[in-house]
């Protein structure tokens, strides 16, 4: 990008699947997110223009967009990172139904979430004692890396299997459900090993590992499915798990 | 949804799995040619010789030399996603799935030479 620009050309998606790409003439600021941008187009240009957000520091994983063609997190995104051949395009998420504008439907994402078995199953009330877990055990360090998942959707709109295969449970919700399996106060490891090994579960992954390249958080989720695929197939020679 | 909207795919491994899957497609095109190449033998040998000689034309050199690329790119592709999936994770597959894409041109390499 040119420094010496006052302002950059913009192009964000508005309407709903069947909408276009609107250009925008925005005002240049030096550590301009592109979350920044969207937010001078709503509050001086358009105020219908549509979109999500609520943190602003990269925690709540709100504000993912298609930005240049690639899924990220537009609140750390710098527009100097991403203005490339001075094109800035904005568009909703890849994979999921638009609502409209820049705000996709994030239903079916957290629906597979669900699928995948990624509530947290309990084995003690709240009236015992908490459980010591040791941090440095192989297990836990899988959880507490897979946990850092902030479901901002960035992942699933990267993956081309989510997009050939709708059945597909995506990198989120099984790198959920990694974590699940590796936390020892959890129950419910049997029928979540069952519900992620079924149709559309870690088997139908490519491991093409765009969801690792453009994860936010800088997390593995192909790690995290290679570990369901492993599990799985050790559960289905043991007979805990059928095909 | 715009010319942009695939640049996700352009990275390293995304690549690897597309030259695998094409070089499986390629493969299962050849394999039925080959056997049926076998079984011209059966018919006798002056058969199997006439299509052999077939074999000295250039276009079918340069074919067999892009056949052997996939066999070894296929055959290296699929040994790095069996680690990747059923042994302990290991960094660095960018750089496996080059050295595969790598070794699998040099052979080709080396087995046209050797034709020429």
């Amino acid at each position: 990008m040119d420094e010496s620009h006052s302002s950059i050309d913009v192009s964000i998606w508005r309407g709903d699947a069947n909408g276009g790409f609107q250009s925008y003439r925005v005002p240049s600021r030096s550590d301009q997110t592109v979350l920044d941008v969207v937010t001078w187009v709503q509050r001086n240009v358009d105020p219908t223009l549509s979109y999500r957000f609520a943190c602003r520091v990269g925690m709540c994983g709100s504000c993912a967009m298609t930005v240049n063609g690639r899924p990220r997190w537009t609140c750390r995104t710098h527009v100097k990172s991403v203005f490339q051949e001075s094109k800035l395009e904005i568009a909703p998420l890849s994979n999921m139904p638009v609502i409209k504008d820049l705000a996709s439907d994030m239903r079916v994402f957290f629906e597979k979430w669900t699928r995948a078995r990624g509530s947290f199953a309990p084995n003690r009330s709240r009236t015992k004692a908490v459980e010591e877990i040791r941090p440095d055990t192989p297990a836990r360090r899988f959880a507490d890396e897979a946990i850092e998942c902030i479901n901002c959707g960035v992942c699933y709109a990267a993956c081309d299997t989510v997009r050939w295969n709708e059945d597909y449970l995506g990198p989120a919700a099984l790198n959920r459900a990694w974590a699940l399996m590796n936390d020892v106060r959890d129950t419910a490891g049997r029928e979540r090993l069952e519900a992620v090994s079924a149709k559309g579960g870690c088997h139908s992954c490519h491991s093409h590992q765009s969801c690792q390249a453009h994860c936010p958080q800088t997390l593995n989720p192909t790690r995290s499915i290679a570990g369901l695929k492993g599990l799985s197939l050790q559960a289905y020679l043991r007979g805990e798990i059928k095909p | 949804m715009s010319s942009t909207s695939h640049a996700y795919r352009r990275n390293t491994l995304w690549n690897a799995a597309l030259v695998h899957r094409l070089s499986g497609i390629g493969l299962a095109i050849f394999l039925p040619i080959h056997f049926l190449a076998l079984g011209l033998a059966l018919s006798g040998a002056a058969k199997l010789e006439g299509f052999l000689r077939l074999t000295q034309m250039p276009v079918v050199t340069a074919a067999e030399t892009i056949l052997i690329f996939l066999l070894v790119v296929h055959f290296l592709g699929g040994l790095r996603l069996l680690a990747l999936e059923n042994g302990p994770w290991f960094s660095g597959q960018r750089r496996v799935a080059l050295v595969a894409i790598g070794v699998a041109a040099v052979v080709a390499l080396i087995f046209l030479v050797r034709l020429l």
